[in-house]
Order: structure tokens, then C-alpha cells, then sequence
């Protein structure tokens, strides 16, 4: 650095904490030296945040919050506005990949135990964030009002009405109408441009902030921080973020990116998962089409929201459907409590985690495939089946974490 | 607390401020929060929204459903045929709610065809489970709806079951029979739907 710089950030630091903050979240900030493949989803889970940050302010500039005119705007900036159409698929791409990096990234949570002490906060933090992520996700899929944008909210918020006594006056309060009109759409817009935005953006930081203060796990699920360089304090087994690990995520952001383009021009629709093919016919509030199914990443709950037939403890079915979903979701925080495993890595777990795990996978996929099709008695009979063992994953975990025949965990980490 | 008293104790007048001070704001806070919240209700001109609608039966042909629109939402005037009235009375030991005990109807609605006129169905299109529009679907035995199915409502969203009087099945995710709205016969084939006195038509 000449001189002139170091004057220059001499300046700066004596009224904002600039080089420091550098040293401390970057060339200072030690991660361990073991990060793998699984590690990538949190860097790429900030750069699909950034592109519906960006791709959503445009979307924004000719988009019309208005029953009577939101679908025909959004077909104008299809087919009018100058690469409208990019815009939107990335966007509306940038929305699924965002649940898909996320989902990965819970799941690297819970196959490192990163969800255990000392990062049960970080992990609820993650929660929160996955529930705003949700919000977002629900509300934009109104926006186009399309006919599966018009039913899927009135699922939803019909849910609201499922609860006792209060149910009709919130979902009204939700509506701002008695039924699902130009109101709720306007609203919606509200919460999805300007609430949920700023909200996970606060909540991405503090995110980070949590991640930094107890530090990074890894793969071998021990705590690098336990084993110091008696002379310089740095963890033995860590590295400075910067430049180890700014470099490795370019490269997943690169592949990601090839990923993320094909989509968006080759299947942006991804054959009527990513968009479905009845929100390309504009809302009609007096016909549901024949078959309705959210967005695939919503599939595994609303097939478990079906699931309940039966009314038991004077409770009725669909108030215990509304339930099971709602607790199929919040169940995740609950994981650093119901863990009661000596070590955290799957690598150093027994064969009860590992089948566990795998059965867990397994039903989330099933049920999120049963999601996408028209209830039949044989679906509706393993969807029964499968949230069994959904739920199954989370409650017998204090019992088959604690017996299972755990490996030592190592001192130092491996590759 | 270094700085609340000799001893680490708080003495009484702060505690006394400390307490006042926190409830004068949680109240202000309910306060401020109030015009918002109210501000999300149905507005005034939501409100006045949902007159009574007036229906012509005269072109309905039996086992023909009519679809008509009533506050926003769908409400079905279906003519039955003499077969599909004798159907109903071989379905209640699969219906969860045969005699329409729960209030899903007026009172000169509560009668086994849930009607005024027996062969005139008049119901909200509106599944009690979440509120999809279910589909009419009037053939005997279809293939996906099974051996037993003698014509009825199937909602498409999460599989719920009406016979042809909008009687919910058992087993399924809706609780309760679909909702018959008040209505009246202004005359032989004129409906006013969303009241139940002439007057107001
Ligand atoms: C907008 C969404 C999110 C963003 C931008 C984000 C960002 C990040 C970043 C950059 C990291 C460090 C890199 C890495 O470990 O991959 C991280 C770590 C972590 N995140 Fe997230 N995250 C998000 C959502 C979530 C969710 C939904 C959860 C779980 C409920 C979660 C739980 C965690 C945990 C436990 C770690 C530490 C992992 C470890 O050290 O092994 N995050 N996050
Ligand atoms: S809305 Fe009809 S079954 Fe759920």
C-alpha cells in the first residue's frame, strides 16, 4: 500500500471500524481448513438473495398491484418490456433455487450436527430465516394472479380460518375482505416488496454475526477453536477466510451460475414445477382448477396437510392437518434439543443416525412427489405412512441418538 | 446492576419508575399499534360489498348445475333428477353429517335434500375444508372416484367429498357440510340468493 492509501484508511478507521471489520470477518477470520462440497450452499444462498433483491426492483418498475390489472402486467413484461423475460425468469428461477440451495444447506446442518452446541442460536436464526424465505415465497407466487395464485392463497389463508374461535375474524384482518380480492393482492405486494425483504436481510445479518462469534463446524463435526496455536492463538486446524475461501466459493458460484443459466433459458418453466402451467390462465374466483398443487417446494407439507382424514380429540381433521403442517416445519428447531448423540458428525454417528437420516430423506422426498398429484386412497395411505416417519426422525431422537454406537471423534480434523 | 442502589438492590421510587415507566409505554404501544392493525380490517366499502343476487332457473334442465356469483364466490343451483334424490337416502352411513345436525344452513334448509324445494339444490361452491371450488361430478362409478360414488362434489385440492346435497363424507379433510346461503323463491323460477326475505330484493 503507498502512503497516500494508508493516510487514506487511516482516516477512515479513526470514524469507522474499516480495516478492522476486514481483518475480523475476512483475512482474520479463521475457518476451518476441512470445508467440502456441502459448504458452499451458504455463500450461494447470499448471491440468489442478491439476485431477487436486484431482478425484484425492476420486476417492480412495471409490475401493477391490481386484481383487474397484476396478470396482464406481468405479460407485458414477458413480451413488451426489453428482456422483461429474463428479468422475470430469473427471478421466478432465483425463487426455487433459492429452497433448493437452502434446503441443502439445512440438510449439511444436519448431517455435520451443526445445529448443536455451541450454534443452537445460529440454527434458530437459520429457522427464522427459512420461515421469512417461506412468506416470500408464498406471497410473490400471488402477485401474477393467475389461477394458481388465486387458489393456492385461498389454501392458505383459509387456514387461518381453521383455527377456533377467532379463525373468521383473522383470515377478514388477513383479507382485508371477506373473500380473497383485489385487497389481499395489494397487501401481499406490500409484505413481499417491502416487509419480508427487509426483514431477511436483517436476519441474513445477524445470521452471519451468530456464525462468526461461535465460528464455522465442519465435516468432522468437532470444534476447531478447542485446539489452538499456543504462540499466535489462531485455531491449528483453520485457515483465514480470505483468500482460502472467497476463492473456493467463486468456483461454486461459477458452476452454480452455469446451472442457474441453463435454467433460466433452456426450462425456465422446468416443466410446470418451477411455474405452473395454471398460473398461465388469469385468476377465476369461481372455478378451482381440476388439479391444484403448490410449488414443489411447498409439496412435502401440503401432502401432509392432506394426510389428515380422520378428526380425533374432539379436534377435526382439518384443523389437525393445519397442525401437522404447521409442526412439520417448526419441529427443525427443536433439533439441538432432541440430539443427544455424544458427537456431531454423521461421519462419526452410528448405523441408527445414518438409516434415521436416510429414512428422513426419503419421506421428504415422497411426500414432496405425493404433493405434486391428485389424492388417490393409495396416495393418501402412504402419505399417512410417510409423515409417520417424518415425524418419526425428530421424536425418537432423543432415544436412538443416545443408544446408537457413536465412533471417537478425532483431535484433529481430516480431509 | 451497578448503578441501582447501595447494596445491588433497586430501591423502592425506582422500581416504582421503572414499573410505571414500562407500562405508560406498553400502553402506548397498544395504542400506536391500533389504527394499523384496525387499518387491515375490511374497509367500509368492503363492507357495504354482497347485495342479495337474483338467479333465473328457468333454463335449467334436471341433473344441470348453474353457477352464479355471490359475494365473490361461487354459489351452485343444481336441479336434481327423481334417481339422484333417491340416491341420497343410500349414502348417510358414509356421510359424516347426514341430518344436518351442525349450523351449515338455514332451518328450512335442514331437511334431508337440504332444500326448499326438494329438487332445487342451492350451495355455496366452496369446500369447508380451505376453501377450493370443488367439481361437479355427476357420473356413477368413475373410474378414480370408485364403485360406490353416486355422483357428488370432488374437490380437487386435497380430495374432500360431497354427496348431492353438499353433505361432506367421512374420512376426509373437510369437517363439515358445504354452507346453503339464505335464499327465497321470488317465484317459480326466480331465485334471490343472500337473503331470505322478498322484501329486501
Ligand atoms: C437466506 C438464507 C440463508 C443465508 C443467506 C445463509 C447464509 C449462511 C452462510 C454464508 C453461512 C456460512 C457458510 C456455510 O456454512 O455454508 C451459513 C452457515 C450456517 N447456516 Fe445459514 N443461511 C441461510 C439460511 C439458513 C437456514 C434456513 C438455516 C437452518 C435452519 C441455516 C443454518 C446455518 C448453520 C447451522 C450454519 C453453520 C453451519 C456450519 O458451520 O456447519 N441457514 N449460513
Ligand atoms: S379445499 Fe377442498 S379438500 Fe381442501
Amino acid at each position: 500500500m503507498n502512503k497516500q492509501q494508508n493516510s487514506m484508511m487511516e482516516w477512515i478507521d479513526k470514524r469507522f471500524p474499516l480495516t478492522a471489520t476486514w481483518k475480523a470477518h475476512l483475512s482474520e477470520y479463521y475457518a476451518p481448513k476441512n470445508f467440502n462440497f456441502w459448504y458452499y450452499f451458504g455463500s450461494l444462498a447470499l448471491l440468489v438473495l442478491v439476485n431477487q433483491l436486484l431482478t425484484g426492483i425492476f420486476l417492480t418498475m412495471n409490475y401493477k398491484p391490481d386484481a383487474g390489472m397484476a396478470f396482464a402486467s406481468v405479460e407485458y413484461i414477458m413480451r413488451d418490456v426489453d428482456f422483461g423475460w429474463l428479468i422475470r425468469y430469473m427471478h421466478s428461477t432465483g425463487a426455487s433455487m433459492f429452497f433448493v440451495v437452502v434446503y441443502l444447506h439445512m440438510f449439511r446442518g444436519m448431517m455435520y450436527g451443526s445445529y448443536r452446541k455451541p450454534r443452537e442460536l445460529l440454527w434458530l436464526i437459520g429457522m427464522a430465516i427459512f420461515f421469512v424465505l417461506m412468506s416470500l415465497a408464498f406471497t410473490g407466487y400471488i402477485l401474477p394472479w393467475g389461477q394458481m395464485s388465486y387458489w393456492g392463497a385461498q389454501v392458505i389463508v383459509s387456514m387461518f380460518g381453521a383455527i377456533p374461535l377467532i379463525g373468521d375474524t383473522l383470515s377478514n384482518w388477513i383479507l382485508g375482505d371477506f373473500m380473497l380480492s383485489d385487497a389481499a393482492l395489494n397487501r401481499f405486494f406490500a409484505y413481499h416488496v417491502v416487509t419480508l425483504p427487509v426483514l431477511i436481510v436483517v436476519l441474513v445479518f445477524v445470521h452471519i454475526i451468530a456464525l462468526h462469534e461461535t465460528g464455522s463446524n465442519n465435516p468432522d463435526g468437532i470444534e476447531i477453536k478447542a485446539n489452538k496455536d499456543p504462540q499466535t492463538g489462531i485455531p491449528v486446524d483453520g485457515i483465514p477466510f480470505h483468500p482460502y475461501y472467497t476463492v473456493k466459493d467463486i468456483f461454486g458460484v461459477v458452476g452454480f451460475l452455469i446451472i442457474f443459466c441453463g435454467i433460466i433459458f433452456f426450462a425456465p418453466e422446468m416443466g410446470g414445477y418451477f411455474l405452473e402451467d395454471n398460473n398461465f390462465i388469469p385468476a377465476n374466483p369461481l372455478h378451482t382448477p381440476d388439479h391444484i398443487a403448490p410449488v414443489w417446494y411447498f409439496t412435502p407439507y401440503y401432502s401432509m396437510l392432506r394426510a389428515v382424514t380422520v378428526n380425533f380429540l374432539g379436534v377435526d381433521a382439518k384443523l389437525w392437518g393445519v397442525i401437522l403442517m404447521a409442526a412439520a416445519v417448526v419441529i427443525f428447531c427443536f433439533l439441538p434439543w432432541l440430539d443427544r448423540s455424544p458427537v456431531k458428525s454423521i461421519r462419526y454417528k452410528g448405523p441408527y443416525f445414518k438409516i434415521a437420516l436416510t429414512l428422513f430423506v426419503i419421506s421428504f422426498f415422497v411426500l414432496g412427489w405425493l404433493g405434486t398429484k391428485t389424492p388417490t386412497p393409495l396416495y393418501t395411505l402412504l402419505a399417512q405412512i410417510f409423515t409417520v416417519i417424518y415425524f418419526a426422525f425428530f421424536l425418537l431422537m432423543p432415544w436412538y441418538s443416545k443408544i446408537d454406537k457413536t465412533k471417537p471423534e478425532p483431535m484433529n480434523v481430516t480431509k | 446492576m451497578t448503578d441501582s442502589g447501595d447494596n445491588g438492590k433497586m430501591s423502592g421510587r425506582r422500581r416504582f419508575l421503572l414499573v410505571t415507566t414500562s407500562i405508560a409505554g406498553a400502553v402506548a404501544g397498544v395504542g400506536v399499534a391500533t389504527p394499523f392493525i384496525r387499518s387491515m380490517m375490511p374497509s367500509e366499502r368492503a363492507k357495504a360489498a354482497g347485495a342479495p343476487i337474483e338467479v333465473d332457473i328457468s333454463k335449467l334442465e334436471p341433473g344441470m348445475l348453474l353457477t352464479a356469483e355471490w359475494r365473490g364466490k361461487p354459489v351452485w343451483v343444481l336441479k336434481r333428477t327423481s334417481e339422484m334424490l333417491d340416491d341420497l337416502k343410500k349414502l348417510n352411513d358414509q356421510l359424516a353429517d347426514p341430518d344436518s345436525e351442525r349450523d351449515q344452513q338455514p332451518s328450512y334448509a335442514q331437511n334431508p335434500e337440504r332444500s326448499i324445494k326438494p329438487e332445487i339444490l342451492v350451495v355455496l361452491g366452496v369446500c369447508t375444508h380451505l376453501g377450493c371450488s370443488p367439481v361437479y361430478r355427476k357420473e356413477i362409478a368413475p373410474a378414480d372416484l370408485g364403485a360406490d360414488w353416486l355422483g357428488g362434489f370432488f374437490c380437487p385440492c386435497h380430495g374432500s367429498k360431497f354427496d348431492l346435497a353438499g353433505r361432506v363424507y367421512k374420512n376426509v379433510p373437510a369437517p363439515s357440510n358445504l354452507v346453503v346461503p339464505p335464499y327465497t323463491y321470488l317465484s317459480d323460477n326466480r331465485l334471490l340468493v343472500g337473503s331470505d326475505s322478498k322484501e329486501s330484493a
